[in-house]
């Protein structure tokens, strides 16, 4: 017999590069969060700088623009949760209704894809589509409605960031819930139809029943994304002039600590962000493992 | 099942695929018609009458995009990043994946890596920390800062020690019986018996690895070694006419706003993953049944 010694040195012999790589890119970084309470000076490094306590936070909140990202954040991300919650369980529920199963293979094909591309092809494209001079504005031209700067308009700006995200994310969302459809016991269909339930009924009394799990589940999980309203489809989308309504802590972080070399307030935002966004996960979790039975691993 | 064909039913069955099929179109629409501009003719796609066909049909803007040295180098470089990133990825995870399927029992320091890696799941340093310590590393401008970073996805560690656990444990024990160490474990028995997870979790990445484009926007400078997603990016954020401050901007909007190159652009950054979708389809709604759907 091998020696239960031997084992456990392999294991972790196993684990070592892959531990190595999180060490590295993961944990390392998590100690670079001193810098939201240091200033910092490029010579001497992040640890050699000097300690300066809440003095960052206390400048960040001295200006507006916390309170502008921080509003811009929530709104955006609760407005994503709850029409992005809503739509792929409609959806789901209308592609089980079908009986050709050709077409409805094709249509879920077809409503997959946007999910795969990147946002930075996608800005590309809906930048043309809503310019002044693009589709859309001359298909509204038709109607004698003057020219928008669709992204140029604060109110605007935002209905597509919400729009143009449930656009591509929707179709993707479904499969969760059709995954849940196929699960429910046929036998249940064949006795609704023995006492003679309408199709209305079937769906009110054996269908929505049938995925209330994985609905909650779905719900409980998103309330983890309250503070992620999108970094890389503002960021390829937005412009200084709707900055009001679009910016928000991830494309702040950016501009402010790469594109201008403010670190530590870069830092400190990031750190906000980070530790109530932990919480949230914590929460979400909890809640999903309570109201759903749902366990990561 | 007993189908009473109504009029009712018809008309609702009627309208039903009218409405998927209605859904199905705008979904594929912005698509189609980044697609017809690019085999549009310049002219004519300026003056804006392309919809979903295109207009003065020519292959005028991918003759253009063949002669942009830029474009194939930095489709190359994603090119490779993808397959250097899966394939140390494939081995990586696969690795670490079997050791944190073992029970507390078999493997004693089991929980701690777990909750290390579940940690750094949930939590991170943020942006710039990460920025900082990545240029502290010397990573600068290197090939390797596109895949270093991107090689442990701990979701997808997940996805396989969840399918490694449902491997029947008495495959594993009499392997042992017969000899069998830890390794030879890993690749003879856990890797053939798991493919379907690991084409999952290898096709996520896939398509991952093309669409990022933070790593090489804010770690890689030359023009040469870009990716192509951060290429693209350039082309399709930088040059924003709102943003105009100089007359060089004028002068590069000019050169690079060619409507029709942009469009053929577009379309052949998507198509890698176009092409793989189709295949990858099948397993990502198995792996996604894997991930969150269990008892």
């Amino acid at each position: 017999m091998r020696g239960k010694w031997s084992e456990q040195i392999h294991f972790n012999l196993m684990l070592l590069p892959g531990m190595i790589l999180v060490l590295l890119f993961t944990v390392w970084p998590m100690g670079g969060i001193v810098l939201a309470f240091k200033h910092f000076i490029p010579t001497k490094g992040i640890w050699g700088s000097p300690w300066t306590g809440w003095e960052n936070y206390s400048y960040l909140f001295d200006t507006p623009v916390a309170l502008r990202v921080f509003k811009n954040t929530i709104v955006i991300a609760l407005m994503k949760i709850a029409f992005g919650f809503l739509i792929p369980i409609v959806f789901a529920l209308m592609l089980n209704e079908l009986r050709i199963q050709w077409f409805k293979r094709t249509v879920q094909t077809i409503v997959y894809l946007p999910h795969f591309l990147s946002w930075v092809l996608l800005a590309g494209i809906l930048r043309d589509f809503f310019a002044v001079d693009g589709i859309v504005n001359q298909f509204l031209g038709k109607f004698g409605i003057n020219e928008i700067m669709f992204l140029g308009e604060n109110f605007w700006f935002r209905t597509i960031i919400v729009g143009s995200d449930i656009w591509k994310e929707f179709g993707f969302g479904t499969i969760i819930y059709l995954a849940a459809l196929t699960g429910i016991n046929p036998s249940l269909y064949e006795a609704a139809d023995i006492d003679g339930a309408t199709r209305m009924q079937k769906l009110r009394y054996v269908t929505l029943p049938g995925i209330a799990t994985t609905i909650v589940l779905v719900g409980t999980l998103s309330l983890q994304n309250v503070l992620n309203a999108g970094f890389d489809q503002i960021f390829n989308l937005y412009n200084t002039l709707v900055y009001d309504s679009s910016d928000i802590i991830d494309t702040y972080v950016y501009r402010a600590g790469i594109e201008e070399g403010h670190y530590e307030v870069g830092t400190a935002i990031g750190l906000l962000k980070s530790g109530v966004s932990f919480i949230l996960i914590i929460i979400s979790y909890g809640l999903a493992s309570r109201f759903a039975n749902y366990r990561i691993f | 099942m007993v189908r009473n064909q109504t009029f009712g039913t018809k008309v609702a069955e009627a309208l039903l695929i009218a409405a998927l099929a209605l859904i199905s179109f705008s979904s594929l629409f912005p698509i189609i018609h980044n697609l017809a501009i690019s085999f549009s003719s310049p002219a004519k796609a300026m003056a804006g009458f392309v919809t979903v066909f295109p207009k003065g049909f020519n292959f005028e803007s991918y003759m253009k995009l063949f002669e942009d040295s830029v474009f194939f180098k930095s489709f190359w470089i994603s090119v490779k990043r993808v397959g250097v990133t899966c394939f140390f990825s494939f081995f990586i995870s696969l690795l670490m994946a079997y050791p944190l399927s073992r029970s507390t029992r078999e493997f004693k320091l089991r929980d701690i890596y777990m909750w290390l890696l579940i940690f750094s799941m949930m939590f991170n340093g943020g942006l710039i920390p990460f920025y900082l310590i990545i240029r502290q590393m010397g990573l600068m401008n290197s090939f390797w800062v596109l895949v270093l970073p991107m090689l442990v996805n701990v979701f997808n560690v997940i996805l396989i020690v969840n399918y490694f656990r449902s491997i029947p444990k008495e495959l594993d024990e009499s392997a042992a019986m017969d000899g069998a160490g830890p390794w030879y474990k890993v690749f003879r028995i856990y890797m053939p018996l798991s493919m379907p997870v690991l084409a999952t979790t290898t096709l996520f990445l896939i398509v991952t690895v093309w669409n990022e484009f933070m790593l090489g926007m804010m770690f890689i400078n030359h023009e040469d070694s870009i990716p192509l997603q951060t290429y693209m990016q350039q082309i399709v954020v930088r040059i924003d006419p709102t943003l105009i401050k100089s007359i060089e901007d004028v002068k590069r909007l000019a050169s690079v706003s060619d409507k029709t190159l942009g469009a053929a652009k577009i379309f052949a950054s998507m198509l890698p993953i176009m092409l793989v979708y189709p295949f990858l389809q099948r397993f990502f709604i198995s792996g996604i049944m894997l991930g969150s759907v269990k008892e």
